[in-house]
């Protein structure tokens, strides 16, 4: 029992636990900073599987920007957390059966094999590479098409959530320099040609008091 | 004595993982926030078990889709935001009982 397998023990402690208290908490600030600590341990893991880059970048990706975009979002919404957790327990039952039911069809799958406990040995090439240099040319030579493709899908996600967001105020009164500058005569000014009327003359009184 | 770490050692944490996910996803059927956290849990346990494969058969391609994956998951939780912060301006809420006007 080296030190690799005691440390995998105690991150997947601490990933299931902080896992369980996300579905779990009470509060939803609560919850979003106990997705980022399974988040960080999760990629400690991957670190246990030498996958150095994409441990890195589940940190800078996840915890930097989509975690702080959760937070944000929970902090922005005034939410009514009690009436939200009305019924939480009620649903447990059925949680418990359909969990237990993918835990015991998973574990069919899991007895039935992968047990192997050697990962190939890297070529010395490899290790001269690196993690990161070896991934980088993975995905420039083999994947470069679709690599091109994950970059548009996120140009596609910030334009649309940028539209979705984006508001314009109605009782803003900013000016339009340029439209203001631009402005001739005929736009402002009408005038009208009016046929001349004469004033009719005055009616005497029907009762002629006057 | 525990021996040394096996493929299935991670298999089995993914497993767990995506179970306890399904779970929440059962139990917060109100909250629409941590229906979305759940569903980024259930993203984890799946890269989880991309990395785990990729470094025991020694190839690069589990690696490549987990990347994939990051990309596609960061894409959909701010789409999801952005759909929420929205929704939440229009209706004050966001139960997820209260959101019927598709009579679905």
């Amino acid at each position: 029992m080296d030190i690799t397998t005691i440390l995998f023990y105690v991150f997947s402690g601490i990933l299931l636990v902080s896992s369980f208290r996300v579905i779990t908490a009470r509060s939803t600030v609560h919850a979003a900073l106990f997705l980022i600590l399974s988040f960080f341990t999760a990629s400690c893991i991957w670190m246990l599987l030498k996958a150095e880059f994409l441990a890195i970048a589940l940190v800078l990706v996840y915890i930097g920007a989509v975690m702080v975009l959760f937070l944000f979002v929970v902090m922005m919404l005034d939410l009514n957390t009690d009436s939200l957790r009305e019924g939480f327990w009620k649903h447990l039952p059925v949680a418990a059966v359909i969990g237990a039911l993918i835990a015991f069809e998973m574990g069919i799958v899991l007895m039935g094999g992968f047990q192997l406990s050697e990962a190939p040995q890297l070529t010395a090439e490899q290790v001269k590479l690196g993690n990161t240099k070896l991934l980088g040319i993975e995905i420039y030579t083999s994947y470069l098409y679709p690599l091109q493709i994950a970059a548009v899908l996120l140009l596609v996600a910030i334009v649309a959530a940028i539209a979705l967001t984006l508001r314009r105020r109605k009782d803003s009164r900013a000016m339009d320099a340029s439209e203001q500058v631009k402005v001739t005569k005929a736009d402002r000014l009408k005038i009208v040609k009016m046929a001349p009327t004469v004033a009719a003359p005055a009616q005497p009184n029907e009762g002629g008091q006057a | 004595m525990i021996g040394a770490l096996t493929l299935g050692h991670f298999l089995t944490l993914g497993a767990m993982l995506f179970a306890l996910s399904v779970i929440g996803i059962f139990l917060n059927r109100k909250n629409l926030i941590v229906l979305l956290m759940a569903i980024e849990l259930m993203l984890l346990a799946v890269n989880l078990n991309f990395v785990a494969f990729s470094h025991y058969l020694g190839n690069m391609d589990g690696q490549v889709f987990v990347f994939f994956i990051l990309t596609v998951a960061a894409a959909e939780s701010a789409i999801g935001l952005a759909i929420l912060v929205v929704l939440f301006r229009n209706r004050a809420s966001i139960n997820v009982e209260e959101l019927d006007a598709l009579k679905g």
